[in-house]
Formats: C-alpha cells, sequence, structure tokens
C-alpha cells in the first residue's frame, strides 16, 4: 500500500502532501522534513530507493523517489509495493501532469494544488494504485473539468464499449 | 443531532444567495489572491516573518467563511488557500465544517474541491465527519456519475468505520453498474471497508470473486489488491483460485487485454506484478500449488526480456515468487541467472533490486552469493550508503564462524560513517547478535561489544547492553577461561577510562561501572584505589546523568576497600548525601556505611570466591521486632503501595507525588530514622527483587541481577558445552586490513574475498558443520532459532527439489458438524441429536479406521473430522475434536506404521488462545510398530478469536529435526447453549458493555415463517438457545466454554434480519456474527 506521496522542490518547501494513513499535523510536517533531508542529501547517480525512515514506519517502510528539475516526488510505501513498478508510476504521474498544464512546472503546482490532487485521485485510490494508463487518467480528468463549462455533460471513456 | 445540523446547512445557500445578489457585495478576486500570498511567501527570508504572513492570511480567510456574503464560488477559492496553508503545517481547523459544506451543497466542480479539502482535513476518527455521510449517501444515489465517483473516492479515503452499513448496500450496488470507472471504485471502496471492519463486509465475499471475473480488465485488476490481502492474512483459503490466478496471467502476458493497458508495450505490468505476488504466497510451501504454476513463470521469465524498467519489476517479482514457492531445480537456475543479470547491471537501481534479491534468497543459495563475491565486494566500497546497507544485509546472513571477523569489521567501518538513526540502531543490534553468536575468542568479542557500545550510543536497544551483561556474569564453566574473560573485559575498560571516557556514550559508561564493580577484583594489578579513582573521575564528567552516577556509586560500592580508598570515598559520599536525586542519595548513604564498617560490607557483598547461594527472606521477618516496636511507639502501620494509592485517590486535596518517588524504599516503614538496619534491609531486598531496587525505575539492572540472584553467584550453574575455541581458523589471521584507500588492488579484493565467503562453497558445508559442532561461543543459547546456525540452510538447489520427508499439511475447518437441535441440556441429549443427522462425520471416521481408538466415554458425541497433522517417517499425527457439554477435547492420534516400536514420542501443544491440558500425565509416549496411541487434550478459550489455531510440536527421538504442525479450529467450536428466562436474559443484557449491530440476510423456508427458518439455522449450525420469540423478534442466548455469555437479541426489519449482540468478553460478539454469517451463507 502506499502510505503517502510528497511533491517537494529543492529546498524542502512542500508542494504536495497527501496521505493516506492518518498522522497527526506534526507528524506529518515531522514526515516531510524528514524525508527531503533523506532524499536532498542524496546524489544524482545513486538509486532512487531509501529505506527505513524512522516516523513514516522503520524498516517495513520504503520511500521511492524521482527528481524532476526543481521538483522531488515522494512515494512512501510499505513492502509489499514493487520498487520499480512505483518508480515507474511516478514517471506516469508526472507525464500526466506535464500533459494536463502543458509544460508542466513548479507554478503549475502552486497554483492548482486542487488539480493535482485530483489527477492524483484518479491514479491511486486510498492508497491503492487504480489507473497506470496516462489517456485514461487524462479523460476522466477532463470529463470532470468539462463540468464546469456545460451541465448536460455526456460521460466518456475510451473504454465504454468493453 | 446530525439532521439538525444538516437541515440549517441546508438552509443556508438560501440566505447566502440572497445576500449575494444584492447590489455591492464586493467581489473578491480570490485567484489572484493566492497568487500574491504566494509571491510573498517566496519572498520572505526568514520562518518568523513566514508564520506571520501565514497567520494573517489565516485571519483573512477565517473572516470571509464565516461571512454571510461568501458565494460557494468564493468559498472553493477559500478553500485552495486554506489547503494552502494547511500544507504549510498551519492549523486552519475552522475551515473543516465549510469544507464540509462545500462538499454538500456545491455544484459538481465546488463539490471536488469541498471532498478534496474534507479528506486532506479530517482523518477517519475525526467527529466532523459524521456531518458527512448524508453527503456521501446522497452523492451515491445520485445520476451523475461525476458525483458518484467523487463519493466512492471519498469513501475509500475516508469514512467513519461505525458508518459503514449505512452506506454498504449502495456501495455493494455499484458492483454491478455498467461503467467500469464505478465498478472499479467500488471495488476499492470495499477493500477499505474490509481493511478498516472486516467483520461487516465478510459477506461479500462471493462479490469479490464477482469483481475477479469481471469482463474489464480494470475490475479485475482492483480486486487483486483484496486477494493480495486476503491472501496474505489466510492463503489456505484461496488456494482454489490459484488456477483462475494462473490464467489470467497467461492472458495478461499473452498480450490478451486491450492495447490501451500496455505500458511502453508491455502489457499490463502493474497486473503482472501483483498477480506474481499473489502466486508466490499461494506456491510457499505447497507443491502441489506451486506445479500449476510453474509453466507460466517459466514464460513470464521468458517474455520479460525487453530493456525497459518495468520489464525488471515483472523479472523482479518473478525470480522472488520463484524462490518462495516450491523449488523447482531449471526454473531456479533460470532466476539465479535473471538475479545476475540484476546484480552485474550497470543501472544502480537495478543493481539495488540485484542485491535485495540475493539477501532473499541467499540462505536457500549461499552458492548464489559465491558467484557473485566479487559484485559484493564491489559494492561495499560503493558510494551509495544504501546499497553499502544492502549488501551488509546480504554479508550478515551468510556469516559463520569463519568469515565472522572481517563481515564484522566492514559493518563496523560503515557504522562509524552512518549518520541515520534508524540503519544504526538497526546494524548495531545485527553487529550484536554475530558477536554474540560467532566470537572466535574473548578480546575479539570484547572489542566489538566495545565497539558496539561506543557507536551504538543512546539509541541501542536496551536488550543488548542486558544480554551482554548477562553472558559476562554467567560466564564460562571453565574457571579459568571465565576469569580470563573477565580479567581482559576490566583491562580493556580501565584503560578507556584512562584515555577519553567523556567522549563514551553513557550507556556505555555504566556497562562499564557494573563490569568494574563486579569483576576488578579478578585482576590484581589494578589497585581498588585506581578503580575508585577512575569512577570518580566519571562523577565529575559534566555529561554524566543521575543514571549513570547511580550506576558508578553501586560500582564503588562494590570496590572500596582499604585505607586507600576511604578519602576519595568520604568526600563522593559527602557530596551525594545531600543530592536532590533520592535514588542518588540512597546509594551515597549505602555507600558511606558500607565502606565504613567491612565486617558488615563482607556480609552484604560477599566477595566471589566465597560466596555461598543467598538466602533472601522476602517476608523481611527479621524487621518484626523493628516493626512492633515502632508500632507500639505510635507509628502509622504498613500498608501495600496500591492501597495508599487509592487513598490518595479518595483524598484528592493535597498532592503527594513527589514522595512516591520514595516509597519502595520505605517498605519497611521506617525511613525517617535511617538507621543501619533500614540500609541493609532494603539493600538486601533490593538484590532479592530488581524491581524493588532503589525504587528507580531508570535502573535496568537485569544483568545485575543474575549474579546477585535467589540462586546466589549463577556461573557455578552455567554449562558450556566446552571452552572457546582459541584462533579460530588460521586462514582468517592473516587477512589483510582492507584499507579504503585508492590503490584498488584486485588482489586485495580477492583475498578479502576469499576471507568473507569462507565457509559457503559447496565443498566446505560440511566443514562449516564441524565448525558448528565446536561450539565457539554460547552456540546452545541461539540452538534452533537462528537458521542461520543450521548446516541444513545450505542446500543447494538440486537438493532443494527433492520432496523433503518431512510433510506438514495444516489443517482447516470451513464447516463445523451440526447437530439438529441446538437446544439440547444435557449430554446425552447432544449424543442423541448428534445420531440423528446423517451428517455427522461418524462415516468419515470410519474411513481413516481412527474412529475406533476415540475414547469410549467421547463416542456418540458430535465430532469433527480426522485430519492428518504432519508426519514423520513412519509416525503420522491425526487430530479431531469432540465436543462435550462442558469442554472441547481434542484427539490426538499417533500411529506408527512401521514395524518397530518408536520409543520418546513427546507432544506438545501451545497456543496464545487458548488453554490446553492434557488429561494424561506422562509426556513421552511409547508407539509399538502398527499401532495407535491416543492423546487427548481439553481446550478452553484464552482469547477469542474468529478461528483458534494450536501450533503443536512432536518430538521424536530418531530423527534431528522436531516437526511443528498448526491445528485450525473455528471458534463456533466452543459455543454451547445457555438456558435462561427472559427475566435473567433481562438482566444480564444491560449488565454488558460490550456490543455489536448487525444486519443479516433472512433464511426463507416454505414451512416457517422467516424469523424461525433463520433461527433454526443459527441454533443447528452454532448451538445457540432460543430463550423467547417474540412476534418479530426474539432473544437467543449461548456462552463460551466454559462460561462465557453471550446474548442476542434478533429483529426482523425488512429484508433483513437486525441483531444485537452484547457480552462481557469485548471480541465474542465480533467473532460470533462471523459465523452467524457463514451459517447463513451456507444456506
Amino acid at each position: 500500500m502506499i502510505r503517502a506521496i510528497l511533491i517537494f522542490n529543492n529546498h524542502g518547501k512542500p508542494r504536495l502532501s497527501k496521505f493516506y494513513e492518518h498522522y497527526t499535523e506534526d507528524t506529518e510536517q515531522q514526515i516531510i522534513r524528514e524525508t527531503f533531508h533523506l532524499v536532498s542529501k542524496r546524489d544524482e547517480n545513486v538509486c532512487n530507493f531509501l529505506e527505513g525512515g524512522m516516523l513514516i514506519g522503520g524498516s517495513d517502510y520504503k520511500l521511492i523517489y524521482r527528481h524532476y528539475a526543481t521538483l522531488y516526488f515522494v512515494f512512501c510505501v510499505d513492502s509489499s509495493e514493487s520498487e520499480l513498478g512505483i518508480l515507474d508510476l511516478i514517471q506516469v504521474f508526472v507525464e500526466t501532469l506535464d500533459k494536463c498544464f502543458e509544460n508542466v512546472c513548479e507554478l503549475d503546482l502552486i497554483f492548482h494544488v486542487d488539480k493535482v490532487h485530483n489527477i492524483l485521485a484518479e491514479m491511486v485510490m486510498g492508497g491503492m494504485v487504480l489507473e497506470t494508463n496516462m489517456n485514461e487518467i487524462i479523460m476522466q480528468v477532463d470529463a470532470q473539468n468539462k463540468m464546469e463549462k456545460s451541465e448536460t455533460f455526456i460521460f466518456q471513456s475510451t473504454r465504454q464499449d468493453r | 443531532m446530525s439532521d439538525v445540523v444538516e437541515k440549517t446547512l441546508t438552509a443556508l445557500p438560501s440566505l447566502l444567495l440572497s445576500v449575494d445578489s444584492q447590489p455591492g457585495s464586493a467581489k473578491l478576486s480570490t485567484s489572484s489572491k493566492l497568487g500574491s500570498l504566494i509571491r510573498n511567501i517566496t519572498e520572505l527570508t526568514s520562518k518568523h516573518e513566514e508564520e506571520k504572513l501565514i497567520q494573517r492570511e489565516l485571519s483573512s480567510i477565517k473572516d470571509q467563511v464565516s461571512s454571510p456574503n461568501t458565494t460557494m464560488r468564493q468559498m472553493k477559492e477559500l478553500m485552495v488557500r486554506a489547503i494552502y496553508c494547511e500544507m504549510l503545517g498551519y492549523d486552519s481547523s475552522f475551515t473543516y465544517i465549510h469544507a464540509i459544506k462545500l462538499a454538500q451543497q456545491g455544484s459538481v466542480l465546488e463539490k471536488r474541491v469541498g471532498y478534496l479539502a474534507v479528506s486532506l482535513f479530517l482523518n477517519e476518527h475525526h467527529e466532523l465527519l459524521l456531518l458527512l455521510v448524508n453527503t456521501v449517501l446522497k452523492d451515491l444515489q445520485s445520476t451523475n456519475l461525476i458525483e458518484v465517483c467523487m463519493a466512492l473516492t471519498v469513501v475509500s479515503q475516508i469514512f467513519p468505520k461505525d458508518m459503514i452499513p449505512a452506506i454498504l448496500p449502495l456501495v455493494e450496488e455499484k458492483l454491478n453498474h455498467p461503467k467500469e470507472i464505478i465498478r472499479r471504485k467500488a471495488v476499492l471502496a470495499l477493500y477499505k471497508f474490509h481493511l478498516i471492519a472486516p467483520n461487516q463486509v465478510q459477506h461479500i465475499h462471493n462479490k469479490f470473486r464477482k469483481a475477479l471475473c469481471d469482463k474489464d480488465p480494470g475490475v479485475m485488476g482492483a480486486s487483486l489488491h483484496i486477494y493480495l490481502h486476503l491472501i496474505q492474512e489466510n492463503p489456505e483459503g484461496y488456494k482454489d483460485l490459484t488456477t483462475s490466478f494462473v490464467t489470467i496471467l497467461k492472458q495478461v502476458v499473452g498480450g490478451k487485454l486491450p492495447m490501451d493497458f500496455n505500458y511502453h508495450s508491455v502489457p499490463a505490468p502493474w497486473i503482472q506484478i501483483q498477480l506474481l505476488q499473489i502466486l508466490s504466497l499461494l506456491g510457499k510451501n505447497d507443491p502441489g500449488t506451486s506445479e500449476i504454476m510453474h509453466e507460466i513463470l517459466e514464460e513470464s521469465l521468458r517474455r520479460a526480456e525487453m530493456n525497459h524498467n518495468i520489464t525488471y519489476a515483472i523479472l523482479y517479482e518473478c525470480v522472488k515468487c520463484i524462490y518462495t514457492i516450491h523449488p523447482k531445480s531449471d526454473l531456479l537456475e533460470k532466476a539465479a541467472k535473471c538475479i545476475g543479470n540484476f546484480v552485474l547491471s550497470s543501472k544502480i537501481n537495478l543493481k539495488y533490486l540485484g542485491l535485495k534479491a540475493l539477501t532473499y534468497v541467499v540462505q536457500q543459495d549461499p552458492k548464489l552469493a559465491l558467484q557473485h563475491q566479487m559484485t559484493i565486494i564491489e559494492c561495499l566500497e560503493h558510494p551509495d550508503l544504501i546499497i553499502k546497507r544492502e549488501t551488509l544485509e546480504i554479508l550478515f546472513r551468510i556469516t559463520n564462524a569463519q568469515n565472522v571477523t572481517v563481515i564484522v569489521e566492514k559493518m563496523l567501518t560503515f557504522l562509524s560513517t552512518s549518520e541515520d538513526d534508524h540503519t544504526t540502531i538497526d546494524l548495531v543490534g545485527k553487529v550484536a547478535e554475530l558477536a554474540k553468536k560467532y566470537a572466535p575468542d574473548n578480546e575479539w568479542f570484547i572489542q566489538t561489544m566495545n565497539a558496539v557500545f561506543s557507536l551504538g550510543g543512546e539509541t541501542m536497544q536496551p536488550d543488548i547492553t542486558n544480554s551482554f551483561l548477562k553472558l559476562l556474569s554467567e560466564g564460562f564453566d571453565s574457571v579459568e577461561e571465565d576469569r580470563k574473560l573477565k580479567v581482559f573485559a576490566v583491562n580493556s575498560y580501565v584503560s578507556l577510562l584512562e584515555g577519553e571516557p567523556e567522549k563514551l556514550p553513557q550507556r556505555f559508561l555504566q556497562v562499564i561501572s557494573w563490569v568494574l564493580g563486579e569483576f576488578s577484583h579478578l585482576q590484581q594489578d589494578v589497585g581498588a584505589e585506581t578503580v575508585v579513582c577512575l569512577l570518580d573521575k566519571l562523577l565529575h564528567m559534566k555529561n554524566s546523568t543521575s543514571e549513570t552516577k547511580t550506576w558508578v556509586l553501586m560500582a564503588m560500592t562494590k570496590v572500596c576497600e582499604g585505607a586507600a580508598c576511604a578519602p576519595l570515598v568520604q568526600s563522593v559520599c559527602e557530596t551525594y548525601s545531600s543530592s536532590l536525586d533520592t535514588v542518588l542519595r540512597q546509594r551515597a548513604q549505602e555507600l558511606q556505611h558500607l565502606s565504613r564498617d567491612p565486617a558488615l560490607r563482607a556480609r552484604v557483598l560477599p566477595p566471589v570466591c566465597t560466596r555461598e547461594p543467598l538466602e533472601v527472606d522476602s517476608s523481611l521477618s527479621f524487621l518484626d521486632e523493628f516493626v512492633s516496636e515502632a508500632l507500639a511507639a505510635g507509628a502509622a502501620p504498613y500498608k501495600p503501595s496500591h492501597q495508599r494509592q487509592e487513598e490518595l485517590a479518595q483524598t484528592k486535596a493535597v498532592s503527594y507525588e513527589p514522595y512516591q518517588l520514595t516509597l519502595p524504599i520505605s517498605t519497611t516503614a521506617h525511613t525517617h530514622t535511617p538507621s543501619l538496619l533500614s540500609i541493609s534491609s532494603s539493600l538486601s531486598e533490593g538484590s532479592a527483587d530488581l524491581s524493588h531496587k532503589g525504587g528507580s525505575s531508570s535502573l535496568k539492572l537485569e544483568g545485575v541481577k543474575r549474579v546477585w540472584g535467589r540462586g546466589g553467584y549463577e556461573a557455578a550453574q552455567v554449562e558450556t558445552p566446552s571452552p572457546p575455541q582459541e584462533g579460530g581458523d588460521p586462514s582468517i589471521s592473516h587477512t589483510p586490513p582492507l584499507t579504503s584507500e585508492d590503490t584498488e588492488s584486485k588482489q586485495q579484493e580477492q583475498q578479502l574475498a576469499s576471507s568473507m565467503f569462507l565457509g559457503l562453497d559447496h565443498s566446505s558445508v560440511t566443514l562449516m558443520g564441524k565448525g558448528d559442532s565446536t561450539p565457539s561461543w554460547l552456540k546452545r543459547k541461539e540452538r534452533g532459532q537462528t537458521p542461520l546456525n543450521d548446516a541444513q540452510t545450505f542446500t543447494d538447489p538440486q537438493e532443494l527439489t527433492d520432496p523433503s520427508p518431512l510433510h506438514v499439511v495444516s489443517p482447516q475447518f470451513p464447516q463445523s458438524p451440526v447437530i439438529a437441535n441446538g437446544t439440547s441440556d444435557t449430554e446425552a441429549a447432544l449424543a442423541l441429536a448428534c445420531l440423528d443427522t446423517n451428517r455427522s462425520s461418524t462415516n468419515q471416521l470410519e474411513d481413516r479406521g481412527l474412529s475406533l481408538y476415540l475414547p469410549a466415554e467421547l463416542s456418540g458425541l458430535i465430532c469433527s473430522e480426522i485430519s492428518v497433522l504432519c508426519s514423520s517417517e513412519s509416525l503420522e499425527l491425526s487430530a479431531c475434536h469432540v465436543h462435550k457439554l462442558r469442554s472441547l477435547e481434542m484427539i490426538v492420534f499417533i500411529s506408527n506404521s512401521s514395524d518397530n516400536a518408536v520409543q520418546q514420542i513427546q507432544v506438545q501443544l501451545h497456543s496464545e488462545q487458548l488453554e490446553v491440558s492434557c488429561a494424561s500425565e506422562s509426556q513421552m509416549e511409547e508407539v509399538k510398530g502398527h499401532s495407535v496411541v491416543v492423546r487427548q487434550y481439553s481446550l478452553r478459550v484464552r482469547k477469542p478469536s474468529v478461528h483458534v489455531e494450536l501450533i503443536g510440536t512432536l518430538f521424536h527421538p530418531e530423527t534431528p529435526q522436531n516437526v511443528q504442525f498448526t491445528y485450525r479450529l473455528p471458534l463456533s467450536s466452543f459455543i454451547r447453549p445457555l438456558t435462561l428466562s427472559t427475566e435473567e436474559y433481562g438482566t444480564m443484557w444491560l449488565s454488558f458493555s460490550n456490543d455489536t449491530k448487525q444486519n443479516l440476510t433472512l433464511v426463507h423456508s416454505e414451512n416457517e415463517g422467516p424469523l424461525r427458518a433463520t433461527l433454526n439455522v443459527l441454533t443447528e449450525d452454532l448451538h445457540l438457545h432460543v430463550v423467547e420469540i417474540i412476534g418479530m423478534e426474539a432473544i437467543v442466548a449461548c456462552r463460551l466454554l466454559q462460561d462465557q455469555p453471550c446474548l442476542m437479541h434478533c429483529r426482523v426489519h425488512g429484508d433483513a434480519l437486525a441483531v444485537w449482540l452484547r457480552s462481557p468478553v469485548p471480541e465474542l460478539p465480533d467473532c460470533l456474527i462471523y459465523h452467524c454469517q457463514r451459517a447463513l451463507q451456507g444456506h
């Protein structure tokens, strides 16, 4: 299961934090700080996995992260998740963001926190991977965005016919 | 209450609208507000300024959300700003209620932000969440699919556990929804319910199966989450699905799924990964099931050969699966090759996973580590700490008596550079474990432990120090060896203290003081005054905690001897007798008195050689005279501490807190006169029972106590099989100390490898065995617990494929036997009932021929199927359970199929959940050739749970290994009818506090009404007693053996039976509900 998804920039400023398990407000902030501390001191040419942050649950948990320009994308997962699988999930997530925001940058994440959360909700639901196909995710998000414009909206999906 | 709030909330928008429509209400351009907020934040330089800015922002948000002029649209913007502030760690709890309001009243888009804010702000236990239930209910029923989706998403994120029954039917209904995305989300929502309240979704397991067979692969994929979890909990229950999972995997691998499931032209990789995880759980220790999946695993390995990250993810899962399930040699070979590809890969992520895979398999197949030894050595010097750590993990698993020095040295080098607490704690524990297990000699052991204590610091697990002290005090059998070890320890500590004790962690200082106190007299070269001087130095150190000082004072008490120490001791006593810390003061007093009176000291702390087993008078009878005198003089009588606590609680007026610390010392009720007697008594008491010692909870002296314990100096009773093997293997001694210098001479690495992987290659397996049989270090303590110790672990894959001679089956009883009339009251009636039903399992008993051996007094009672527990050579163990009215009897049959008698067979059963008592007294049994011995055990429930499990061990003198087996039985076997009158039921109902409510499906029958029909099923299956039926309601009672009642109230409510259970046992109602559901499912 995915325990938390964190995005922060090179200075440790959180840009998105989503916890799938309950922690107190203070613990959440501590987790973000500790995770940043762990991730930021790693070089570029080392592996994308980290083990055993104390706060998020000790040795049974691992951090899987990717670094893109100014942002770190960190997934905290338990031992049942596949490391490489999650690593590619992050890739899918970022590609999806890129498509939705057309050349996504840090500012997009700041000004559209809600949109990013919505995209994430189509990928990961309650800590479980829901959808991994980029087109399908964009389809769902777009469908919701169109609601803004027209009330008489017809629900669509590429997979409708199956 | 929630209704009222709901109404007020619905009334609000009309108000808001009316105000908003008035001209002049200021339009706030909030999006630019968020922009300016962020701009402002980025311009700030200090944390303090940011705090001020956000506080200002929050107060402005607060004004606006509570203002009636704010439209829902503006509210949405405000929420986004609040989310931002909350993410930065500032409390915006005043917006929570508005978030709920927004979710309830906004248009779809605003609702989405509302739901988002709710799921980010609140947690499952937040009280405001109750207000959301109605909104979710409404949205689940909405015709707008987006609203349904949003509701399902929020449900899977946070939903109050108690309210699940309210929305469960709606979510279940969604499983049949025409849109796949809705079905998919519903499956995940139900999975979430299963995680937080498994009992509530017990009845929809069939629907999960339907989801698995869904025509849309997405829904199937979602249901895999559930199955992965369910199978993890209970692999036995889902073996029948193995073929289905294999078929699905075949289809996925074969590319039968629609194209849009492909990722980088790999078909549905995430689904493949999950399926492989499921298969490895199913095939674990099960040759039959493993057989089914061999073909597809091979196919997966073959297909996944493209060079993309995600194919490696599949390969890795495949390899893990192959090594988890029952082994097959050619698959293992391929998997090993695959691991090689990982380890040798230039991509660092793959290398890491390769190492992880090696760690996983190295115990089964140590040769693999040998193959990659050069890579492992390289990885040890890798710049990435994570890679290094994983490498050490592999080394830890292949450590044996021959390579321990090299490996521990590597670990210590790593530790000295590690900054991460978690890693340090973990590794320190591992080093300590290895040192204890494989230490080649005394010096090495002490030095390694010194390093452990210095590096481990304060974060170390406390049991490391404790077990070290225990080890040291118990020592060896051989007096000479024992002395050598202790003298060496003393010498090394004296030199450490002469160096720079300031740099040592407190925990280490405590160990040092204890050892010096106990054993410094063994070393003649170091005089008592030197030791006291060194210890005194510790007292003066600035960073010494009072806990350390206590240890030091105690050590001084043991050491101070002769006139030379007197002045120093005197000054120490003076300093600490007035200390504010009562424990320290106590120790100082002891020190003072004992140092002045050598005779008393000799009696209290006798020198080791003359130390007799201490006779501890725990009743302190020698004080009787003193107490009676004190009482006669008007002193208050002694009250035990708990009684005093109670009285304190009653008279709340004054706080007595500070005095509590001294309570354990004053057990003799005369601390106000600190006479010599009182001190000696508290001393002797202290040595008798550690928990009283000085009353300080901070003193963890488990190790200390051993020597001073009831049995006196315990070293005398310790049996160590042989003195430690000096020197170990000669090849270790000239191992070059590997320097991390950049002279990367291959030769050096080779040499390191040869010393590190010593004892791993096939030819040396026997050698290893020999090494183990001369246990170098206190081996007896670890035997049987550490697989590494066992030469058998080091089998090569060829051997693994042979079916192991010990075949263990754990039986399961999905259905308990049934009787027709559960209300019967006597055992005879029960027996009759049993004979009445043709569902009784007597027939099956006959088949096995074992039923003949059932004890006579049990014949005719309800009996479960006899199942095979385990077999070992010619012996076979079978068991069944028999329902007696007052107990549940477990019958174990030990049958011997060979011609020869087998002697000294021992069967031991234990369980956390059950109390097991054996009818016969003898532990050992002799089973003659071709005969059966029956043992009978009575079982009683200690801790109820849905299924209870017994773990048993068969000790068999002729095979070296003990055979383990488990026996699982449903809690319903322990349920018996409880006959009550309605009045009794009424009074009992009110007195029980633990209750559960649940809706059950009704059973419909032609002859009777649904209530009666349902009750009949329940009473039949679960042996309940129907107390009374009044119209559409019924009251039912039962008891869990022995006498733990559970009452049940049933009412027909629409299409369901609403049951309400109460019991004094907290777990019982939930378990019973489960069995009721199961019983009704069967009909």
